[in-house]
Order: structure tokens, then sequence, then C-alpha cells
């Protein structure tokens, strides 16, 4: 009962979600956006919960067990900090909240995503050496698009600009929707794998 | 059914951990929430993985971004452990939720793989702009890394920095494959028969729309 009741509801509410998104009555579609954004919402917030009840727990164990303590206390720190400054002083533009948000959180964003920068050159160079005929292709279509995206592209001789646009437009494109085609196949067999109740790892498992 | 390339490598990843006494990490990325049929599949992968860290006796770490899907991960690890007969040898601490943030993820997990140093990383699963952050850092400690996502614009920088990438459908296949279920198995196979007739009907249209360019029954209303 355990694992057949959840199956049972995600078959239910998968067909019916089915019905109701086809479905072009004005009912059909209030009550799918109700399910859709309402009942998200409130799965959401339980779900927040959970997740902050379980980090609290393995922080606490891995400063009891001293294993990356400072970074662990900081991290605690913070998920206790936010919430009190919200709930004292609220969230509007002058708040401490909003403070902390944009002169700690937002700058350490952007320092995580900043590394991309310097990621994609150090794949860049190591995916550009041409070691095979298809890496050969592949290093000159990059350098082909790389010219067309700057004033070189244009400098150096008209012809590069159209090559990398027809690059881009035809084998590349056509090479992309072909993997579309397989992922979207792929998403809808596993999805009525699910309906139907075939597929029962989400509940933990085959057997 | 057809054999794919990154799925033979997920047994060499876990061994080469077990001899380099070092874990192994697992994770679905940023961009996928349960319903998304890339994490079902991701969960389908990690109970194989998992069943097989399991007899080795190799920690497993699977950081992730969503509270449901941790609980789901933590089900479904717990089982295949159940499975192999080494229930005793789950460490439940290692299956965490650690930020919902994008960046915050991908730092944490970057911290993770640069404390830990896992011999072998499993990126699979919805990546966004932290696909190449994760994949980096992997590659710079060594570790063998098996990806696959259905973002076709991170797949490229996958193939770039892993060492085996599940391409697209790959990812929906490898799941089916690895259950061993005939009917998920078979559900694969109808896919794959399906992909034909597509391609058939593509190959009909474009040489009837080069015949005859005033037709139209080819085209998307």
């Amino acid at each position: 009962m355990r694992r057949r009741l959840p199956q049972i509801v995600c078959g239910l509410m998968g067909i019916l979600l089915l019905i109701l998104y086809f479905s072009g009555h004005p009912i059909a579609r209030s009550l799918n956006l109700l399910v859709l954004v309402e009942y998200y919402q409130i799965i959401f917030a339980f779900t927040l919960l959970l997740g902050a009840v379980s980090f609290v727990k393995v922080n606490l164990k891995g400063i009891e067990r001293r294993e990356d303590r400072p970074y662990r206390v900081v991290a605690l720190l913070a998920l206790v900090l936010m919430p009190v400054l919200a709930l004292i002083w609220g969230i509007k533009g002058d708040s401490p909240f909003m403070w902390v948000f944009d002169n700690i959180q937002v700058p350490m964003q952007s320092t995580v995503f900043a590394l991309l920068a310097f990621f994609v050159a150090s794949a860049s160079f190591r995916g550009f050496r041409a070691r095979s005929v298809a890496a050969g292709v592949l290093l000159v279509s990059a350098l082909l698009a790389l010219l067309s995206r700057s004033d070189l592209g244009g400098f150096i001789a008209n012809h590069v600009s159209p090559l990398a646009e027809w690059l881009r437009d035809y084998p590349s494109m056509s090479a992309r929707r072909a993997i579309l085609i397989g992922i979207g196949l792929g998403s809808l067999t596993t999805s009525v794998r699910v309906i139907l109740g075939i597929e029962r790892t989400w509940l933990g498992g085959w057997k | 059914m057809r054999e794919i390339g990154g799925l033979k490598a997920i047994e060499e990843a876990i061994g080469r951990a077990t001899e380099m006494a070092r874990p192994l990490l697992f994770t679905p990325g940023w961009g996928g929430d349960i319903q998304r049929p890339t994490t079902i599949a991701s969960m389908n992968i990690l109970s194989q993985v998992a069943e097989t860290t399991a007899r080795y006796d190799c920690p497993l770490i699977y950081p992730t971004h969503d509270p449901v899907i941790m609980s789901v991960a933590q089900e479904v690890i717990r089982e295949s452990y159940v499975r192999a007969g080494y229930p005793d040898r789950v460490r439940e601490d290692n299956i965490m939720y650690v930020s919902s943030s994008q960046f915050g993820y991908a730092a944490a997990v970057d911290g993770l793989i640069a404390r830990n140093r896992p011999a072998s990383v499993f990126l699979l699963g919805t990546f966004e702009a932290e696909s190449l952050i994760l994949a980096e850092t992997g590659n710079s400690i060594g570790a063998i890394q098996i990806a696959g996502t259905d973002s076709t614009i991170q797949l490229a920088f996958f193939i770039v920095a892993c060492d085996y990438t599940l391409i697209g459908e790959e990812l929906f296949a490898a799941s089916g494959y690895l259950s061993g279920d005939q009917s998920i198995l078979s559900s694969v196979r109808a896919q794959d028969i399906i992909k034909i007739l597509i391609a058939v009907i593509l190959v009909i249209a474009t040489i009837w729309a080069t015949i005859d360019p005033n037709s139209t029954w080819w085209k998307y209303q």
C-alpha cells in the first residue's frame, strides 16, 4: 500500500492533467492553472521546509564530526541570519536583508558565474585540438563562428559571415533538431511509463 | 538493443573509485525537478550505480538543489543498497540538499568535488549554466566523468569536458537499458521504431517538397 497509493495518485493526476491540458474548455483551463500554479506553490513551501531541516541536520552532524567545519558554520549562520533579518526589518529596498542580498549574495553568485569565462577557455583549448578529422572540422567551424561574430570576419573576407551563418542554420541546426526529436520521444515514453505505473524508480525501485 | 558507450563506462568508473579508495559523486543538475522525465531517467541510472557502490562499499555523494529530489534519491539509494544486500552501508548524510540557488548549488558541488576529490563524477540530469563549472572542476581533479542531459546547449560543454556523454535520448534509453525490465525495454524499442518512422517521413517530405514546391501537406500548421 505504501507504494500502491502514490502510484495510483500519480497515474490519476497524470491522466487528469493530460486531459485538462489538451481541453480548450475554460473550466479545464482554470483547473489546470490551479493545479499547476497554486498546488505547486503549496507543495514547494513544504519541500523547502524539508530541505531546510535536512540542511541543518547534515551540517550539524558534519560540525560534530569536524568535517569542513568553517564552511558548515558559515552556511548555518547564513540560513538563520537571512530569515531573522527579513522578519525584523522586512525585505524592502533599504532593509538589512536587501543589503546582505545585494552586497554579499549577489557578488558571490556573480563570482561563481564569472568562473565560466575561464572554464570556457580551458574547455575550448582541449576541445579544439585537431587530433582527428572530426576534431579538425570542429576547429574550423568554431573558428568561422568566432570570426563571424567579431569585426574581423567582415574584414578578412566577405564570405566568412555567410559561411558561418550557413553552418549554424543547416548542419548545426539539423543535428540539434535530430537530438531534440530524440529527447522529445524519450521524455514522452518516460512520462507514459510513469503515468501507467511501469516506471517505479521514483518510489524507490523497480521491484 | 543498441549499445550505449557511456553505460559500459559506469562499472569502470565505480571500480576505479573503489580501487583508489575515493568516493563517487552523482548529481542531477540544477535545471530539473522531480516531475521532469530527465530526472526520472537519472534516478534509474542512480539506482544501478548505487547498487554497484553498495557491493564495492564505495562512498556515494549525492548533492542536489531540490528537497524532493533529495527525498526520492534517499529512497532510491536505500532500496538499491537493500537489493545489493548491504543496507548497513548507506550513508544518509551523503545524500544532501545544498541550495536552490543556481550558483549556490554550483559552488557547493564544486566545493564537494575539490575537498572530497571523487574518483568518478556522474553529471546526469538537467543542467544549465552550471554544467561547465562542474565538469571542468571534475576534470581538474582528474576524475573520470560520465555526463548526460536533455539540454542541447549544455551537451557541447559536456562533450568537451567529460569522458563519456549520453547525448539527449541516450540518457532515457540508458535508464531503460539498465532497468532490465521487459516492459521498459520494449518502450525504448518502440521509441527507436518511432524515430525511424519520423526519419522516413522527413526524407519523403524533403523529396516531395523539392519535386512539388507548391505542396503544403508536409508543413507544420
